[in-house]
């Protein structure tokens, strides 16, 4: 027996807007994964509920131009705490030239304003081996 | 890791080996049996405190004022959450932990799991215990056992914990409402939250009023307390974590703690023993797989269900026979 995917959904640092991270998570829950909604967090907050958790997965949302400093951070803190096994991923408005760096940076995937919700759903389901 | 290796950090302590820990039950690893096996000799230092109540009476936010309380006391706390699992996807939800939002400070522990209920309905996911059990042992003091949105009947949560807290709002039904057998009849304290609302007064005394009214609990001599709180104001939340402490000093009196984790034992067992020999009986059903065969008899009225069951039975009963000599 198995347990569904888990996934943590956070909004990144300060940025106020829900409506994109409802979505997908929303979606996530409906392809059948457990997705821990933490809202509103900073990266050290982030890590210690991904690490509690034991999720296997972590999405962050950013339209407020945090995805550099805080964003990769995350990723930082989450090698650091031994969750290299994360798979990190993000969305909301963010450059596409600045997309490079955060692959770079360890960020599994970023996904822009444009991504078919079911894009999604399959990068997330084939990221993780059950 | 290593299961020992896993095992030995964990009980010391560290996060990730328990939050694994957890995990590996939670799946149904392999090894969770010997996970379990290893981490019970550690098992019952804690106080179990359980939380439940109807969805969005506050649960989730008062789970988070009062761990800062018993945080503040000294106390480290460990935390499951659970929220319901789709029937339809299989997916969940879980949205306890955004309510968590305690600025630590140095020295305080905290440990907090969130687990969908999967295909369960009493309340709790079906390794919640396992879960609490692990934390337990790996040093935490105080577990915290945050159930499902309830209705009337959900009531797994006395068989796991010490003390059980009932969340009600002021708008949770008039004064025949709380007459309800089920959830009300569980309660070693209420409270009644978001009682900055009008309707709090009376929901407090219907209440009251209910037990005032019952036997039943005389001879258990523990008359529950009711308290009001508004958990996002902060309101009455001293009061509410002394509520739960004097049901722990009542519960240590007289082996009363003692005599009701006993029973918590006993109707563990016998469940665990239910799901044993229903797992044999399944098996041999599969081997002689004459599932089919039987409805068809039934449907034929060549035999009646309970017969069909019965003769099951004395199958599986032989084959435990001949396995024993």
């Amino acid at each position: 027996m198995t347990r569904p995917i888990k996934v943590v959904m956070a909004k990144l640092g300060l940025d106020i807007h829900w409506r994109g991270v409802y979505l997908v998570s929303q979606f996530l829950r409906d392809a059948g994964m457990d997705v821990v909604y933490i809202g509103n967090k900073f990266p050290e907050q982030i890590v210690e509920a991904v690490m509690q958790e034991d999720a296997d997965v972590v999405g962050m949302s950013t339209l407020g131009g945090n995805h550099h400093s805080l964003g990769l951070k995350t990723v930082r803190l989450l090698k650091e705490g031994g969750l290299d096994n994360v798979k990190v991923f993000m969305g909301g408005v963010i450059p596409p030239k600045h997309v490079p760096a955060l692959l770079e940076g360890g960020v599994n995937r970023v996904f822009l304003p444009d991504t078919p919700m079911q894009t999604i759903i399959d990068v997330v389901n084939g990221s993780v081996s059950v | 890791m290593e299961l020992q290796e896993l095992l030995s950090k964990a009980l010391a302590g560290e996060t990730l080996a328990i939050a694994r820990l957890i995990s590996l039950v939670e799946r149904r690893d392999p090894t969770a049996h010997e996970v379990m096996k290893h981490i019970y000799p550690h098992v019952g230092n804690a106080y179990y405190v359980g939380i439940t109540g109807p969805p969005g009476a506050g649960k989730s936010t008062l789970v988070d004022r009062l761990t800062r309380t018993f945080c503040a006391e000294g106390f480290s706390v460990g935390i499951v959450a659970i929220d319901p699992s789709s029937p339809f996807s299989g997916g969940a939800l879980l949205g306890d932990r955004i309510r968590m939002n305690v600025k630590k400070k140095p020295g305080w522990d905290i440990f907090f799991r969130s687990m969908s209920a999967g295909k369960t309905v009493g309340g709790l996911a079906e390794t919640t215990r396992e879960a609490t059990r692990i934390l337990d042992a790996c040093g935490k003091q105080i577990i915290i056992i945050e159930t499902v949105g309830v209705g009337q009947s959900e009531l797994d949560i006395v068989s796991a914990t010490d003390t059980v807290l009932v969340v009600l709002v002021p708008e949770s039904g008039d004064s025949v409402q709380i007459m309800k057998a089920g959830l009300m009849e569980i309660a070693d304290v209420f409270a009644v939250n978001k009682s900055d609302r009008s309707g709090a007064d009376s929901m407090a005394e219907s209440i009251a009023n209910m037990l005032e009214r019952r036997t039943t609990f005389r001879k258990s001599e523990w008359t529950p307390s009711v308290f009001m709180t508004a958990a996002m104001r902060n309101w009455g939340i001293e009061e509410l974590y002394r509520g739960i402490l004097s049901h722990r000093e009542f519960l240590l009196k007289e082996d009363r703690l003692k005599k009701r984790r006993k029973t918590q034992i006993r109707a563990e067992l016998l469940r665990l023993i239910e799901k044993e020999l229903t797992r044999i009986t399944w098996e041999h059903m599969s081997r002689n797989n004459n599932l089919d065969q039987l409805v068809e008899q039934i449907w034929a009225r060549k035999k009646d269900p309970e017969s069909a069951a019965r003769e099951i039975a004395v199958q599986v009963e032989r084959q435990l026979d001949l396995s024993q000599s």
